[in-house]
């Protein structure tokens, strides 16, 4: 036991003798958060960490009723919505955080673009982050498919044909993705073992290191900031921004409480593989830019199906994103107002782009087809 | 004298590096194999079903009308135009593979996932689809409908 620690009980110095807590306790009080006028953006991580943390207890009771297969899949969910008990607060707490997530996810990333947190040496942190936000849509998008209703049957067709336009290796992949030619059970189970198994693997992993590596490096102060010095004196993080954290949290459960209580999730119609698709059939709303834009362009352009080229120009945004760290090669004394760096408006384009398509996506009328018979 | 000793062991260092990293290589190689093999889904009969006869009858499908078929494991679309003829394409939309559907407000076959167009040939005339929809022959054979393609 080093002296001058101020004593602890027996319990503690005993696990201490044994794993060294108070080393422990000096990493973790030796971490500080800068603070200045762009603090507020700090929360953002903690926030999807928190609700990360739900969407792991609300998955793991679904498993207790959820049947992967495409005979039993939506009756299952009826099943927890309609018989057991708080089975409707569970299953909408579980789809109201992962969209909260994927909100407060990308939120977070473009404050970190914005306030150039992701400049040396913090290039793992951003990458593992980008890492993250992949694998929390492939999330969304593997969840989507598990109530096997007809909205998630059409998204999962259009989603993983997506892949199938990719030159060359598609055909292949997109069998891989499907478990077949088609969507069908084989598909829903495959998303479940991903769902369930493959991705919560995976983003732990990355999850661990992305905070280690945070813990290790401290948080970045904006190099606006820190040319004008304007920094306050810095917070501990333990305990003082921790606690802050809380709050946040409290708040963000405040929030998914709420919107399952007001607006539980829906469960639709069944999938039906011999029925069309339904006039104004959307896809999540993180989805909803992609698929207007898919929407917009024409069949052909310079002799190329339209949508190998929406998919491609995606890639080629995504791939920028993701090299952030080693494209901006300004060194911190060039640094312009963090609202007019060169890179910022494309940032701006970017999230104006987003905006744009997916209010059109919602504001697109939906031919009224009630005179259709139905098949 | 030493010379050769030194040799030796370098020589022996070397082969027993090669022989580890080969035997780790096979190693990895005979668990990653199945592993991959296991993910590629097994290659399912295609079913060379060429014509189908609809549990429908002619007069089930109104002027102006369409309805969803199966034709072995894939959906096809049948419709009859308002002149009165039948016609039958297959139903997946060539864009990114939505089922198609008849709108009798404008007479197209068309795709709700993309607002995707196609003609009463089957013709991709608006919106994003690359290619028309594959016609399939129709047959009117006293109180049945059957669809055959040609192969």
């Amino acid at each position: 036991m080093t002296t001058g620690e101020p004593r602890r009980g027996r319990i503690w110095e005993w696990f201490d003798h044994r794993i060294g807590l108070a080393g422990i306790e000096r990493m973790a009080r030796k971490k500080e958060v800068p603070v200045h006028k762009h603090s507020f953006w700090y929360y953002l991580g903690g926030m999807t960490l928190f609700l990360f943390i739900v969407q792991v207890g609300t998955g793991i009771l679904l498993l207790f009723y959820y049947r992967a297969s495409a005979a039993e899949a939506y009756e299952s969910i009826q099943f927890i919505m309609t018989e057991v008990k708080f089975g409707w607060l569970i299953r909408s707490l579980h789809h109201w955080a992962a969209n909260l997530m994927i909100f407060t996810l990308v939120i977070h990333m473009f404050s970190v673009l914005f306030l150039r947190a992701y400049r040396p040496p913090r290039e793992l942190t951003w990458l593992t982050g980008a890492g993250l936000l992949g694998i929390t849509l492939a999330f969304g998008f593997t969840g989507y498919l598990l109530p096997w209703n007809q909205l998630a049957f059409f998204a999962t067709r259009v989603g993983t044909q997506i892949v199938g336009v990719v030159p060359i290796v598609g055909e292949g992949l997109l069998r891989i993705a499907r478990g077949g030619d088609d969507v069908t059970g084989a598909t829903l189970t495959r998303f479940y073992a991903l769902h369930a198994a493959v991705l919560p693997l995976l983003i732990v992993g990355l999850l661990a290191f992305h905070l280690f590596m945070v813990q290790k490096l401290g948080m970045s102060t904006p190099p606006s900031i820190e040319k004008r010095g304007a920094t306050g004196r810095p917070l501990p993080f333990m305990p003082n921004f921790l606690l802050r954290d809380l709050v946040g949290w409290l708040g963000a459960l405040a929030i998914i409480a709420a919107l399952a209580a007001y607006f539980p999730a829906e469960l639709g119609l069944k999938a039906d593989p011999f029925a069309s698709a339904p006039a104004g059939i959307k896809p999540e709303w993180y989805f909803m830019f992609m698929f207007q834009t898919l929407k917009y362009l024409p069949a052909h352009i310079l002799g190329i199906e339209g949508e190998i080229i929406g998919i491609m120009g995606f890639g080629i945004a995504g791939l920028i994103l993701v090299l952030v760290p080693f494209i901006d090669r300004r060194r911190d004394g060039e640094e312009a107002h963090p609202l007019f760096g060169y890179l910022n408006y494309l940032w701006f384009a970017m999230i104006a782009f987003i905006l744009i398509m997916t209010y059109l996506g919602y504001a697109e009328v939906v031919p009224d087809l009630t005179s259709v018979p139905a098949p | 004298m030493s010379e050769d000793w030194r040799e030796t062991v370098v020589v022996r260092r070397r082969f027993l590096n090669w022989m580890l990293g080969t035997g780790a290589g096979a190693l990895s190689a005979s668990v990653l194999y199945p592993i991959a093999r296991f993910i590629v889904p097994p290659e399912v009969e295609e079913s060379d079903e060429s014509q189908v006869t609809l549990p429908l009858a002619p007069r089930d499908i109104p002027r102006n009308s369409g309805q969803i078929f199966r034709f072995g494991s894939k959906p096809g679309v049948i419709i009859r135009t308002p002149q009165g003829e039948l016609k039958a394409f297959d139903g997946m939309c060539t864009h990114l593979d939505c089922i198609v559907q008849y709108r009798d407000d404008i007479s197209h076959i068309w795709c709700a996932c993309h607002n995707g167009h196609y003609d009463l040939n089957g013709s991709n005339i608006q919106g994003p689809p690359p290619r028309p929809l594959q016609e399939y022959t129709v047959i009117e054979v006293g109180d049945k409908i059957v669809v055959s393609k040609d192969t």
